[in-house]
């Protein structure tokens, strides 16, 4: 973690390092070597899946566990079914998939197992090349879905009702932009989140360290109050990691109500 | 930033594990449990809204039940009431004949005492008026020494008597 003696870089917690596999092609050229980054996109999958399996009971009446994966799944429904309507049901298991490994992947990077020796936490979702897939897989179910069962006239999504028609013209493009920038507004806005909390942990640990290295008097003047102020945005990070995986879910469904409903 | 100084070496094997990750937590979990999980909720709610329907038509064959015993409860209390009133005007007529029949033997008696007292008061001032005229000619002659008529003594009698 010190790149010298008593500094910390706040980036380095972003490096993805191969694990194994580094000479690992899908294709000439195309590495698909195994990363720190893929080992945690691996316990996020596995640690989702063991969630969902513990609710699979299926008991009339609920332990705690179904009880709590009951209520994601309720949550998740009640979403669509308040932002979509009745036609939102089939895409429970795609945005509850997406909702659990967000959450999973930002909650994930927040477990301090840096304490473990050489073991490192990875946050998979401050990458944007991750939140961008997932993005694009979000923006590409609209289009599909939007194509699919308007055809054309999925177009007049850019026309919002009720526009005069001189108006249409000014109108369109604005809307054109605004539709096109979503995938990226989806995929910056948990990137940056995620990582923005991050690197103000690491610099606030960094005070922590260079406080305590200053002597007795700058550690109880600067370090304990950053140490204060690392737990306080711990908390904080823990409600950033939910929030950021709602936003992302309740914005696909909003999206997906488009592509729906059309207006 | 690592994200963008690593960008050309890591996209691929970044895209490649999240799409297999992903794809495998979807097609696992997102296809294969939760429509399981919430099929159980359906039914558990299901189960709940039958259970509730059956309490609900359970109350109102009760209330429906209590509402057919209540009418004929007051359908016997109205009938037990008439009954009691039959009984009572029955007898009364009973108690007012049997009055009325006696009221008419006793009026019959008074009446047949009453002529009995009349007759009795009559015959008594016949005999007080032949005494007084008897009585009255005797006076005569033995203080004029007349000698009068009965018919006349009586007359004078009973003109003094109905004088008073």
């Amino acid at each position: 973690m010190a790149a010298e003696e008593g500094k910390v870089d706040p980036m380095k917690q972003f490096t993805i390092e191969p694990l194994f596999g580094s000479e690992w092609q899908l294709a000439d050229g195309i590495n698909i070597a195994f990363t720190n980054s893929a080992l945690w996109m691996a316990i996020t999958a596995i640690l989702v899946t063991i969630f969902v399996a513990g609710g699979m009971k299926r008991e009339v009446v609920p332990g705690r566990w179904q009880m709590a994966v009951e209520s994601m799944t309720g949550f998740i429904d009640d979403l669509l079914e308040a932002n979509v309507g009745k036609a939102g049901r089939k895409y429970v298991p795609y945005i509850f998939t997406l909702f659990m490994f967000i959450l999973f992947g930002n909650l994930l990077g927040l477990v301090p197992v840096g304490l473990i020796p050489n073991v490192h936490a990875f946050t998979f979702t401050s990458h944007f090349t991750v939140t961008g897939v997932l993005a694009i897989m979000s923006f590409s179910i609209v289009l599909i879905v939007g194509f699919v069962r308007h055809g054309f006239h999925f177009f007049s999504l850019f026309v919002p009702a009720g526009t005069p028609l001189p108006m249409v013209f000014f109108i369109a493009p604005i809307e054109f932009i605004s539709f096109m920038v979503r995938p990226f507004s989806l995929a910056l806005r948990l990137f940056v989140a995620m990582m923005a909390g991050h690197v103000l942990l690491k610099v606030l640990a960094s005070f922590v360290i260079a406080g305590g290295a200053g002597g007795p008097a700058l550690g109880a003047a600067v370090g304990v109050p950053s140490f204060i102020l690392m737990v306080a945005i711990s908390a904080l990070e823990i409600l950033v990691a939910g929030i950021q995986a709602y936003v992302f879910a309740l914005l696909t469904s909003l999206y997906i109500n488009d592509a729906e409903n059309l207006h | 930033m690592p994200q963008i100084e690593q960008i050309a070496t890591t996209l691929s094997s970044q895209v490649f594990w999240l799409l297999l990750f992903f794809g495998l937590t979807f097609v696992l979990v997102g296809l294969g449990m939760v429509p399981k999980i919430m099929g159980t909720v359906d039914l558990r709610d299901q189960q709940i809204a039958g259970d509730l329907a059956a309490a609900q038509a359970a109350r109102d064959a009760a209330d429906l039940e209590e509402a057919a015993w209540r009418k004929r409860e007051n359908e016997n209390r109205a009938a037990a009431q008439g009954l009691i009133a039959d009984a009572k005007a029955k007898a009364a007529a009973a108690s007012s004949a049997k009055l009325a029949e006696a009221q008419g033997r006793i009026d019959a008696r008074i009446v047949e005492a009453e002529a009995g007292i009349a007759a009795a008061q009559n015959s008594a001032m016949a005999e007080i008026e032949t005494v007084a005229a008897d009585a009255a000619r005797d006076i005569v002659a033995r203080i004029a020494g007349a000698d009068i008529e009965p018919a006349v003594a009586q007359a004078a009698v009973k003109e003094v008597m109905a004088h008073g």
